[in-house]
């Protein structure tokens, strides 16, 4: 067994939330970039120079990107050949009061979805812990807004409705989101599953590298046709017009039930945060 | 695109009426800033007909929950928040003297009927661009509801704060419009 004590962990989700909260990382540049050359809006062309310029400056001066910092989103990936010294989940919830903290990012998380009372430390924090093979400890950090988080979707279909129920639901979220949800997007859909993995897969869809195409030749035929789709609604950069909506969609699938056809749709504002970490 | 509107804040009637949905404008002068909870204390006053903690008259509220300043900074990120959600309590606020919001996102009809009836207007700042935005923003106090933290009541001084009039007074709807501009219907449904 390898140890592993609870304290690194702490430490390692601390940096990740500030480096996620700074600078966006350089897939979603790039994507961003090759945006500027397929908008043909020239207001949209305009503000992609603008969320490019702004990316620049929040990392070199260590401000956040984005003032809702998010709810931070933890994906725990635990070898089960590695021992955790101590309590993982409670060394996540200080790593992000930590990072939160120290980092001047923004506490956004009340304590009761009804009472409404800030918990000042940005905790708890949501976190999906797997255990996997091997002897480290995978540490992946999502920071969500709630501008996009908001504007997600799930419904359960029926297998009838097929990839043109998708297509509804995909299109109906992204438009209804318009400039809300702060496109360009990356849109995750989660298909298959349960109700609740439907909603995780559309989840982790949104980790894959911006722009990446499923490894199932189906599955990637199905992200090229929404992209075609969501990117000729004209909601464009900001909502104000233009042809890049989404830099990318991302499809994750699972078996699923002879009678089911869950769908989630996630959607993801252009500041798509995230670091991560192996121990 | 035009060069982009001066505007200086407090509007006058004057200064709302002659804005159009699609204009670029670079506002200056003090405007509030409030969000959710804010919104919704100020809210339950008036309807319980009670003295407002803040003067609204002509005023413009900027959506913006900003992150807490590094010392010695003005102020943390501080871009412009979701506007919707401020849609309940908007009519009743433009009724009190509010002349304009900064925010992100489309208005309920309510609000846009309103802003037509009470001459208002709303501005789309970019959202996700905060870091940007905080270097317009030259002064910053909490003056109302300090428990509410990030979501208190702050005097804010902007320097050409750059937006783009959203809805105008007139029934002008700039987010509609641009979108229909790049709507491919074809492609869409085919």
């Amino acid at each position: 067994m390898r140890e592993i004590a609870a304290s690194q962990i702490t430490d390692t989700v601390a940096q990740l939330c500030m480096q996620a909260a700074y600078c966006l990382p350089d897939d979603v540049v790039a994507a961003l970039r090759a945006g500027v050359e397929r908008e043909q809006s020239p207001r949209g062309k305009a503000i992609l120079r603008l969320l490019l310029e702004n990316a620049d400056a929040a990392c070199g001066e260590r401000t956040p990107l984005c003032q809702d910092t998010g709810l931070a989103v933890v994906f725990a990936d635990v070898g089960q050949e590695a021992r955790i010294i101590g309590d993982l989940d409670e060394a996540i919830h200080a790593g992000v009061r930590r990072g939160y903290t120290e980092g001047y990012l923004r506490a956004s998380v009340v304590a009761h979805p009804l009472a409404r009372t800030n918990t000042g430390d940005n905790t708890p924090a949501v976190v999906h812990t797997r255990l996997v093979a091997g002897d480290k400890v995978h540490l992946f950090v999502a920071p969500k807004g709630a501008g996009s988080e908001n504007m997600s979707a799930l419904r359960m279909l029926k297998p009838a409705d097929g990839v043109e129920g998708i297509r509804r639901l995909v299109l109906e979220t992204v438009e209804q989101a318009g400039p809300s949800a702060c496109p360009p997007l990356i849109v995750g859909v989660g298909l298959g599953g349960t109700m609740e993995m439907a909603a995780l897969l559309a989840k982790r869809a949104l980790l894959r590298r911006v722009g990446q195409a499923s490894a199932d030749k189906t599955t990637a035929a199905l992200e090229r046709d929404l992209l075609g789709r969501v990117n000729a609604t004209g909601i464009g950069p900001s909502g104000l017009g233009g042809t890049f909506t989404a830099m990318a969609v991302h499809v994750e699938t699972y078996p699923c039930h002879i009678a089911s056809l869950p769908v989630a749709v996630n959607l993801q504002c252009h500041a798509a945060r995230h670091a991560e970490a192996e121990l | 695109m035009s060069k982009p509107i001066r505007i200086t804040t407090p509007l006058s009637g004057e200064d709302v009426e002659r804005l159009q949905a699609g204009d670029e404008v670079l506002i200056s002068g003090v405007v509030l800033g409030a969000r959710d909870a804010a919104h919704q204390r100020l809210f339950e006053l008036i309807q319980a007909g009670q003295r407002l903690p803040v003067d609204l008259e002509g005023q413009v509220i900027y959506y913006v929950g900003p992150t807490p300043p590094r010392p010695g900074a003005v102020i943390g990120a501080a871009g412009p928040t979701t506007a919707g959600r401020m849609d309940p309590y908007t009519p009743a606020l433009l009724a009190r003297g509010l002349k304009g919001m900064i925010g992100k996102g489309t208005r309920a009809r309510e609000v846009i009927e309103a802003l037509r009836k009470y001459r208002g207007v709303y501005f789309a700042g970019i959202g996700g661009a905060a870091a940007l935005l905080a270097k317009h923003i030259k002064e910053a106090e909490v003056i109302a509801y300090p428990d509410l933290a990030t979501e208190a009541i702050r005097r804010l001084v902007l320097e050409d704060f750059p937006a783009i009039v959203a809805n105008d007074c007139h029934g002008g709807d700039a987010y509609r419009d641009a979108r229909e501009v790049y709507r491919r219907e074809r492609e869409l449904t085919g």
